[in-house]
């Protein structure tokens, strides 16, 4: 049974409505529209280029589109980057965990993670340091917190990214294929640590090949083909029954191993 | 023919106390001129990289002007042409740090273009995730990061810049090679004193090398 129908009338967290980008000639979403209920895991899937970074891109302002609209938590972003103060607004509620973790060399990984709570929300030091160590603690990485990221394996360093996202308290979190990067034997920390922020009820959209997480985290999983969502459902539905012949196909080549 | 030539130490270390007197001038120049090229190669340096484009031209006309121009031409350009321009003499001292600064400058401007655009895009797209404002993120996440691999190329660029400083010897600053000209006036012993005036600028440049090298080491810390 799918979780969709308990957020069935609370109001969407993120909306996106006839979403369109270009990368010059090539058209990377085409008509995108989904709507996303606060505490509601979405995974998407789909072939490497199909646009599924693209995507999660948007919602937060990494990337502009040209037709469309997109709305966050009551701000509104504009085609073409005309957002304004919303985007800021936008980023400040929404956090990101990247494939390449994309930590900052040049500060501790305790700085990594108070940086932003103290220069965008004005935390005192204290605070954004106490915060931090909770969370640190959280992912399980708190005594490595005076080091620098290279000092830190490629598991750990994706937690502390995950720490430093959830340091702003954000209330959508976006993962773009954040284990893609990592040796086999790490991805499962990682996954543990996202587990456990999907039980505390986070807003998340994931983007991952992980099929056996994705079927058990997800409350729906979205499969995108060439810039259009093709087809979307509850994990168990999509991965079991899919109705589309593309879903079928994609299935058929990422499982069979 | 006598064709023993004697190297003359006594000489050599009697020229010294004259020489020295150049140094705080190829000191003031070059540190001076540096000083302010650095501003405007942070200046012109980000200008050249900006998206908008009647800001880059004007970076890029800069850049090339001054890095394609020898530096003499700059400097006599200035002590002898801007009077001119201006109705009124140029500071032999200002012209020269002025030419320094012109001209480190420019390079120091592609010293920053390069070491900001060194920077990989995750680290701006991270910062911008967590809510930083476009200068925010500059100033706390691409630029420290951008400082750090500028230091070897800077010092390169300190090093040309304290040995052009010697150029400008021809518009009579009491630098250290006009020192040495003015003194071999009087006493003859070209030899001697240039070997000194070389070894008072190898003394600077190297300073300078171990300095920056113990700054790189430092900034090694936490890569
Ligand atoms: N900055 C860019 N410039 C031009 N094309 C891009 C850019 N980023 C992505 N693309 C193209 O857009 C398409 C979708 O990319 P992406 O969203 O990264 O796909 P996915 O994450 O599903 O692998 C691909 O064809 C990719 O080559
Ligand atoms: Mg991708």
């Amino acid at each position: 049974m799918s979780r969709d129908d308990t957020h069935a009338d609370a109001v969407p967290i993120v909306r996106l409505d006839r979403v369109n980008k270009h990368f010059g000639q090539l058209h990377v979403l085409k008509d995108i529209v989904i709507e996303i209920q606060p505490g509601e895991v979405v995974v998407v899937i789909g072939a490497s280029g199909s646009g599924k970074s693209t995507l999660i891109r948007c919602i937060n302002g990494l990337e502009e589109f040209q037709a469309g609209h997109i709305e966050v938590d009551g701000n509104e972003l504009l085609p073409d980057g005309k957002s304004g103060r919303a985007l800021q607004r936008i980023r400040t509620e929404v956090g990101m965990v990247f494939q390449q973790f994309n930590l900052f060399p040049h500060l501790s990984v305790l700085d990594n993670v108070t940086l932003a709570p103290m220069k965008v929300r004005g935390w005192s030091r204290a605070d954004a340091t106490e915060t931090a160590y909770r969370l640190l603690e959280r992912v399980g990485i708190a005594d490595q917190a005076d080091k620098y990221p290279s000092q830190l394996s490629g598991g750990q360093q994706q937690r502390v990214a995950l720490a430093r996202a959830l340091a702003m308290e954000p209330r959508l979190m976006l993962f773009d294929e954040p284990t893609s990067a990592l040796d086999p034997e790490m991805i499962g920390e990682v996954l543990d640590a996202m587990r456990e922020l999907a039980r505390e009820g986070m807003t998340m959209v994931i983007v991952t090949h992980e099929m056996g997480f994705a079927r058990e985290v997800a409350d729906r999983v979205v499969f995108i083909d060439r810039g259009e969502i093709v087809e979307q459902a509850a994990p168990d539905t999509l991965f079991d029954s899919p109705q589309h012949e593309r879903t079928q196909s994609f299935l058929s080549r990422v499982l069979k191993h | 023919m006598d064709v023993t030539f004697q190297f003359d130490w006594e000489a050599a270390f009697a020229s010294i106390p004259f020489l020295l007197k150049g140094i705080p001038y190829t000191l003031l120049i070059s540190f001076g001129g540096l000083a302010i090229g650095f501003l405007i190669g942070i200046l012109f340096g980000l200008l050249r990289i900006s998206p908008l484009v009647w800001l880059r031209v004007p970076a890029i006309a800069y850049i090339e002007i001054f890095r394609g121009t020898p530096v003499l031409v700059q400097v006599l350009f200035i002590f002898y042409g801007l009077p001119q321009l201006l109705g009124g003499p140029i500071n032999a001292l200002v012209a020269g740090i002025a030419a320094i600064a012109v001209n480190s400058g420019a390079y120091i401007s592609e010293i920053v273009r390069g070491g900001v655009q060194s920077i990989e895009r995750g680290q701006r797209e991270a910062s911008l995730s967590l809510g930083l404002s476009r200068v925010q993120s500059f100033r706390y996440i691409i630029w420290p990061q951008a400082f750090r691999r500028m230091i070897p190329p800077l010092g390169n660029q300190g090093i040309i810049s304290i040995k052009d400083t010697s150029l400008f010897s021809v518009i009579g600053v009491g630098e250290l090679v006009r020192q040495g000209q003015v003194y071999i006036a009087t006493t003859f012993n070209a030899l001697e004193v240039y070997l000194m005036v070389a070894l008072l600028y190898l003394a600077i440049t190297l300073s300078l090398s171990f300095a920056l090298r113990l700054l790189e080491r430092k900034g090694l810390v936490g890569q």
